[in-house]
């Protein structure tokens, strides 16, 4: 009778594992289903390289270069800027902080990461959008900028977590061996503990670049969503994801236009794909 | 055991599933942003005066509503723009036959801050700011500033409208787009507010959403003609150029609780409902 039901437990524990990869096959399956249709429409290299995106027009216009360009921009400025601060306050956690203060700090970004993207958008609209718009002068504060300074917030979280736990592993004697050799504290910090931790914290950026792609919320409040070939980061862009969810509900099912969304779904899923595998790779390297 | 527990599970969901079917009390609407309050108001009338009668209002954009009418998830569905020859043939596919009863006129404003020295403008100086022919506010008498353009997402049917009506003048062979640096924002309200806080933009919504931080402009069909600013007066008369009906659209000829909800619409008290909730009322 017991070993039945450790049997029957087994089974569950496998079909609740499976499960998770099952869902992802039929995600992606249904991804491309629906995304490769386009292609009958337009070919890959124009719809990758178009430049003009008026998906309502007749005949519609599918090019969706301008939203790579304003996924990558939004994201790359996100990175320069949570990038410098997620690893400095990591390792300000992990090496420096007395107890107390590593407690409340770890709760704090904790924090961070359990507020909702809308209210991070609604906020950087009133606040940082106006800021944006007086500090550099410009005819309008929905811009990229904006956009990556909400974003970095949200990064932070991912990033400090990850890499402060890849400090954390690095074996104790590297630490202590080099203070032994009449090392300084920061010394050690930036000579040793950083490249033993740089696989895991080179993962920790990339997951935290990969949740910032994929943010749709508060990108779609706060970047002005304009379909235009970004030529600076102070311009208002439109991201791939805030194209899904604003049009999403008015594609009528079998349209162009619905394929067309799909289509740039795939794309979505290839580039965090990519990074995630990249991250992993790393993780791996480090173990 | 287990596959006994797994049939009584799909059965129970079978049932309650059809019993949630066969609820008719009950109607979905679903469809443009611009109706969402007039019908809501509509609703909450309705549904005081016959207890029992359930209506839901959702928004999402005319052309969410028309996709949800085709695919059979709501019974009526609002729209401010006519259902496009496509989307006819696709409900036509699915068994749908789109019926389209009008329930209200709207006056698009388009509006700019108070602070901005232009209070008028033409059509035609219209489209040729939205599709970014004209990029400074000097050439058409304005401050040396750069225009912003706001406009609502594709989902809107006040996009759509806007675009055909003014950009390409009701001319079906047009192919002038908003110029590709329109900020698209994803309410009314939104573009409300940007045009609120910022001298150098303009945007349209429906005239419900005027308030004293925006400054409507008075349009004109072309130069010879009368500057006209909208006013439910202007709209009634055709003397405003930029207005539109709203629809509602049932599935072939309304019945039932569909139709005595729109029949409720139409009547008086519906249509008094139409001007207090800042829309125009259709001729009756």
């Amino acid at each position: 009778m017991r070993k039945f039901k450790e049997l029957i437990i087994e089974k569950l524990i496998l079909i609740c594992g499976l499960a998770s990869i099952f869902f992802v096959v039929l995600i992606f399956l249904f991804l491309l289903k629906e995304g490769l249709a386009v292609f009958k429409i337009v070919n890959p290299f124009s719809f990758l390289f178009g430049k003009s995106w008026y998906p309502i027009s007749e005949p519609p216009q599918l090019g969706i270069l301008p939203l790579i360009l304003g996924s990558l921009l939004v994201t790359l400025g996100a990175a320069i800027i949570s990038i410098p601060i997620g690893v400095g306050c990591a390792v300000y956690i992990a090496e420096i902080a007395p107890l107390r203060i590593k407690e409340t700090l770890k709760a704090g970004i904790e924090l961070l990461a359990a507020i909702p993207s809308v209210v991070l958008g609604f906020i950087g609209m009133v606040t940082l959008v106006p800021l944006v718009k007086t500090v550099f002068h410009l005819p309008t504060g929905l811009t990229a900028l904006s956009g990556s300074i909400m974003l970095a917030f949200m990064a932070m979280p991912t990033i400090v977590s990850i890499a402060e736990d890849a400090l954390y592993s690095v074996p104790k004697t590297y630490k202590e061996g080099a203070l032994a050799l009449g090392a300084t504290h920061w010394q050690t910090i930036w000579r040793v503990m950083l490249p033993a931790a740089s696989s895991g914290i080179l993962a920790a950026v990339m997951l935290g670049i990969g949740r910032v792609i994929g943010e749709t919320m508060a990108v779609m409040m706060i970047t002005g969503n304009a379909a235009v070939m970004p030529n600076s980061i102070l311009a208002p862009v439109r991201t791939l994801t805030a194209t899904i969810a604003a049009e999403m509900g008015e594609a009528v099912v079998g349209s162009e236009h619905y394929f067309a969304l799909f289509a740039i779904g795939i794309v979505l899923f290839v580039i965090s794909f990519a990074i995630n595998v990249t991250a992993d790779l790393f993780l791996h390297k480090r173990q | 055991m287990f596959k006994r527990w797994l049939f009584v599970l799909t059965a129970v969901t079978f049932v309650t599933s059809a019993f949630a079917a066969k609820d008719k009390n009950a109607i979905q609407v679903k469809g443009s942003d611009t109706m969402v309050n007039l019908v809501q108001a509509w609703a909450e009338k309705y549904m005081e005066k016959s207890q029992g009668d359930f209506v839901a209002v959702t928004g999402g954009g005319s052309g969410t509503g028309f996709s949800s009418l085709i695919s059979g998830t709501c019974d009526i569905a609002m729209a401010s723009r006519s259902i496009k020859d496509k989307e006819i043939a696709l409900a036509k596919a699915k068994g749908i036959s789109p019926n389209e009863i009008k329930v209200a006129l709207d006056g698009l404003a388009v509006v700019v801050n108070p602070g901005n020295p232009i209070g008028k403008l033409t059509l035609s100086q219209l489209a040729d700011i939205f599709t970014g022919r004209i990029t400074n506010w000097k050439k058409i008498g304005g401050k040396d500033e750069k225009i912003v353009l706001l406009s609502r997402e594709v989902n809107s049917g006040t996009h759509v409208y806007f675009k055909e009506h003014v950009l390409r003048k009701n001319d079906p062979n047009s192919k002038e787009e908003f110029a590709s640096g329109a900020l698209m924002l994803s309410s009314s309200q939104a573009i409300a507010d940007e045009v609120a806080g910022n001298p150098a933009a303009i945007g349209y919504y429906g005239m419900g959403y005027i308030s004293k931080k925006q400054k409507a402009l008075a349009i004109a069909k072309d130069e010879k003609s009368e500057y006209e600013v909208p006013t439910i007066e202007n709209v009634i008369n055709g003397k405003y150029p930029i207005s539109r009906p709203l629809f509602l659209y049932t599935n072939g000829e309304p019945a039932g609780l569909v139709k005595k909800f729109v029949d409720f619409t139409l009547s008086k008290e519906g249509q008094d409902i139409v001007v207090v909730t800042d829309f125009v009322p259709v001729n009756k």
